[in-house]
């Protein structure tokens, strides 16, 4: 295998690190006005992720720096061409981030009010817009060298003039307004199942029955976009199994669900993650960004990658790193592993103060 | 305005907008991971006072440092797409090992450490704040070699088929002079700022007489603090200097504004008039210093200094027409206030050394005052350094290699600029006044009192399945 092949693979493979982890973060962000019902309740949730949200996000930043590394032209057109999306991407990002993180830190009611309004459209704006840029890379976009390219430029050897010649509204087509919506939705359950494997108590039982009922509209949703992606599939011999196995994996966690086992449920809603993904990346290949004005300007593995050197260098230190990531953010979920209850929340957050511990059990 | 002059400007506002937050964080951590082992060390509560005090201060900057961070990483690609093409190969390396091995690593461990508390024991919650602090400063390495190479750039060739510029010496853009000597500046200027906001709150509630006894370890540590970095801080710029002058010799004399080049060249401390020209007329000028700080020699020919005219003759010749002298005002006065606002802070480092001497405690309202401000100085200074620095680098994105002009997004539309400029300001300016208000409230509750903090919250928590969280959000 070629060092850009391996690439691509470490590019899927980080993505669905992302979707996982920070997918069940946006999932309980999302969750925040359906579940919470109440002050305890929504802190039951913050702080099922609070330990570990942060960690998650690196997966995008690392998503992000390893295409920047690794295919420098496919990171320069996405994100240049995806601009004001990316904008958007980022400002949820950022009100998600001082939400969680500030939200304890004054005792307020309209405080909290307004922290939870950022968590929540926060959370909804990237899970969404991820979905939409997925669906785009992988339908195609209007991708053009730039004017004054020499003729005969061979783009297949350099990428360096290829350009999103699109806008914001190019980006909101049918397909991938379907892919973002499964994204959406998606996290969603995948938040509240998670929170059925965090917590105890009532807030368990309102997550499961979300858990359901979201399931089976991300259901639809994710049908929907995995066999239209089919469409777009360089080799669906191989995509079309991947998103049936994605969608019975999903019927699956449902299930667990409804059985009441939500460790199972979690990991199988984990598979459907990471074998959607991998049914969107092994559909794209060779390809990273596909123009729907010519094939000739592709973006492909090739055409956009870094050098043999730079990519020698990376493989060290992703084969390095990752495993000792992986294994010191494992011990992170085994440290905070135990199930948080209504009635494990002390009255104060933020303070660690001693009578706080010594109060008695609930408020 | 065009697309590219906008997107400097978003990046500017951005980047020093993020560089308030950062030289906080790469400093204060280590300063409560201290606090920390003190605790751990002797067992006195004050000390464990101090670490929750001041990390709760720690981690309300931190957040902000987050988010303002992810836009950072996002905006080569959105707004310099042209600059991340050609140098994508060499670039982009150190920004995903930043990744991969100091973000997760602060993050996480953070993490951990926020909550740990009572799941950790007592030695291995310690080893969490260390293992993030170590986490912030790789981060600040990595991003600063890459910095480095856009300012000196090495261990690379440029590729006429591809037409950019290829990787070929991973250890020389990590390991070159330029990279380390940035590093130890700029993580001794943050001390600086760390150890203001630690003296600067102090003094305060000295003044206030509250928790005195808590509060002087801390006004002294901050205090000693400031006058070791002020002494690193200087001596590294001093290396930076020399450095410089072989690297970017624009930017030296661009900082004096020196246009004829001399041997035994003066630095003037302020002037009046314009310096974009030869007109300034030089307040208390000393003799021979640019020389001295930017060649080691005072006088005779091997204190020579370009001046800016031959220079830009010189980089004619090499480059082709056009101007390549960076805009003088900003480089001379932003090195000026570098320095300045810096020194400042060790001025009143000795000051408040001097009103505690002999187990005294500061009580005058002018030292109130002067601690209520002293961080804004080093805080401003370090932005102004980043400022001289990058902007001493124009017009070249990569010096020598390509220009900012050359850099941007070729198709970015005006309009698409503006909006995300004007979101990203809007937003930024809403945190600053939501941190700011939290940073006062969490400074006027003071340190908690000794009855208030669990001194042992490592116990039978893990064993009893129903016990209330000894914290949480
Ligand atoms: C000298 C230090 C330094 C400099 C010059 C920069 N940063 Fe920074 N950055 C840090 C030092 C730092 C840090 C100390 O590691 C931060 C600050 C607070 C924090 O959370 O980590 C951080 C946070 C931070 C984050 C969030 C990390 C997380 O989620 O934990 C990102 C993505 C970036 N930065 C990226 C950048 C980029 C692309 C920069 C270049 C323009 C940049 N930073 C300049
Ligand atoms: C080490 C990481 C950094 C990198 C990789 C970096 C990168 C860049 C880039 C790509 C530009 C070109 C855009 C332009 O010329 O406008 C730039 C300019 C600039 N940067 Fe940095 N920068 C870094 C750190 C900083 C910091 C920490 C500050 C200040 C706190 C800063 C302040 C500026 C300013 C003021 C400009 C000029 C903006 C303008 O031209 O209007 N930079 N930097
Ligand atoms: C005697 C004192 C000082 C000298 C001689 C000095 C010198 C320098 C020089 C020459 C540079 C430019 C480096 C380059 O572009 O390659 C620089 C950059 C910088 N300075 Fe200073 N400096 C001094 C004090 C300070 C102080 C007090 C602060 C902070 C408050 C500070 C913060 C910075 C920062 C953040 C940068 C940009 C990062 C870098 O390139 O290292 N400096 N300084």
């Amino acid at each position: 295998m070629d060092l850009q092949t391996v690439w691509f693979i470490l590019v899927a493979v980080l993505w669905i690190g992302y979707f996982v982890l920070d997918g069940f973060d946006l999932g309980v962000g999302m969750l925040l006005p359906i579940i919470g019902k109440d002050d305890l309740r929504r802190r039951v949730m913050i702080n099922s992720i609070a330990t570990v949200w942060d960690g998650n996000e690196v997966w995008l930043l690392v998503a992000g720096g390893a295409t920047f590394a690794a295919f420098p032209l496919w990171y320069a057109t996405m994100f240049s061409g995806f601009y004001l999306a990316l904008f958007l991407v980022l400002v949820g990002l950022i009100l998600r981030g001082i939400g969680l993180e500030y939200r304890g830190k004054r005792n307020s009611d309209s405080w909290r009010r307004r922290m939870d309004w950022m968590i929540t459209v926060g959370s909804a704006l990237p899970a969404l817009l991820f979905g939409v840029a997925f669906g785009n890379v992988i339908s195609g976009t209007p991708i053009e060298p730039l004017a004054g390219t020499p003729a005969g430029t061979d783009f297949a050897v350099n990428a360096m003039s290829l350009n999103y010649t699109g806008n914001l509204f190019t980006l909101l087509n049918p397909f991938s307004l379907l892919v973002g919506l499964m994204t959406l939705t998606v996290f969603m359950a995948h938040g509240a199942i998670f929170l059925a494997l965090k917590t105890s108590g009532e807030v368990r039982d309102a997550a499961r029955s979300v858990a359901l009922k979201i399931g089976l509209a991300a259901a639809v949703a994710a049908v929907g976009a995995l066999l239209w992606a089919q469409a777009f599939s360089g080799r669906v011999a191989v995509t079309l199994p991947l998103a049936l196995i994605a969608a019975v994996l999903w019927l699956g966690a449902l299930f667990m669900t409804m059985r009441g086992r939500d460790g199972w449920a979690f990991i199988l809603s984990t598979a459907t993650i990471a074998f959607a993904v991998t049914e969107m990346f092994v559909g794209l290949f060779p390809n990273v960004m596909v123009s729907s004005t010519d094939a000739l300007y592709n973006l492909t593995v090739y055409n956009s990658s870094s050098q043999s050197y730079t990519l020698t260098v990376m493989t060290i230190v992703a084969a390095v790193m990752t495993p000792i990531v992986l294994i010191y953010q494992g011990w992170t979920f085994w440290v905070f592993r135990k199930r948080i209850s209504t009635s494990m929340i002390p009255p104060q957050p933020e303070s660690g103060r001693a009578d706080d511990r010594y109060a008695g059990v609930g408020r | 305005m065009t697309a590219l002059q906008l997107s400097q400007w978003q990046f500017g506002i951005t980047t020093v907008y993020h560089f308030l937050f950062v030289p906080i964080t790469l400093g204060t951590v280590w300063l409560v991971a201290g606090f920390q082992t003190a605790w751990y060390r002797t067992g006195k509560v004050k000390y464990l006072q101090l670490t929750k005090f001041f990390g709760k201060l720690f981690l309300i900057n931190f957040a902000m440092g987050v988010v303002t961070g992810i836009v950072q990483e996002f905006q080569f690609g959105m707004n310099w797409s042209e600059y991340s093409r050609f140098v994508g190969d060499v670039f982009g390396a150190p920004l995903a090992m930043e990744g991969l091995l100091a973000f997760f690593l602060e993050s996480t461990f953070l993490g951990l450490w926020i909550f740990g508390w009572d799941r950790l024991p007592k030695r291995l919650h310690l080893a969490t704040i260390w293992l993030a602090a170590a986490g912030t400063a790789f981060s600040a390495y990595f991003i600063l070699a890459a910095n480095a190479f856009m300012q000196h750039p090495v261990g690379f060739t440029y590729d006429e088929s591809l037409q950019r510029a290829v990787l070929t010496d991973i250890f020389a853009v990590l390991f070159q002079n330029t990279a380390w000597i940035a590093f130890l500046h700029t993580l001794a200027a943050s001390f600086l700022v760390a150890g203001a906001l630690l003296a600067g709150i102090s003094g305060w509630m000295l003044f206030k007489n509250r928790q005195v006894d808590v509060f002087r370890s801390s006004a002294k540590l901050g205090a000693w603090v400031i006058l070791i970095s002020a002494v690193v801080v200087s001596v590294s710029g001093d290396m930076d200097m020399k450095i410089m002058v072989q690297q970017q010799p624009m930017k030296v004399a661009a900082a004096e504004a020196l246009y004829s080049t001399q041997e035994n060249a003066p630095f003037s401390i302020l002037s009046v008039g314009d310096v974009s020209g030869d007109s300034a007329t030089a307040i208390m000028e000393v003799p021979g210093l640019l020389s001295f700080l930017a060649t080691g020699t005072w006088d005779g020919p091997d204190s020579t200094v370009q001046g800016i005219d031959d220079l830009q003759a010189e980089y004619q010749a090499t480059y082709g027409p056009g101007d390549y002298i960076p805009y003088v005002p900003i480089t001379y006065w932003g090195f000026r206030l570098m320095i300045g606002l810096g020194m400042i802070a060790a001025l009143y480092a000795l000051w408040a050394l001097f009103a505690m001497r002999g187990g005294r405690v500061p009580r005058s309202r002018f030292f109130a005052v002067a601690s209520t401000w002293i961080l804004f100085f080093p805080l401003f200074g370090i932005s102004f350094g980043w400022i001289f620095t990058e902007m001493g680098r124009q017009p070249w994105i990569v010096f020598g290699q390509q220009l900012v002009s050359e850099g941007g997004s070729p198709l970015l539309s005006t309009t698409e600029v503006w909006l995300s400029m004007i979101g990203f300001t809007l937003l930024y300016a809403v945190l600053a006044i939501l941190e700011v208000a939290l940073m006062l409230k969490y400074i006027k509750a003071g340190a908690p009192e000794p009855q208030d903090v669990v001194t042992d919250p490592y116990g039978d928590a893990q064993k009893d399945d129903d016990k209330q969280l000894y914290f949480a959000y």
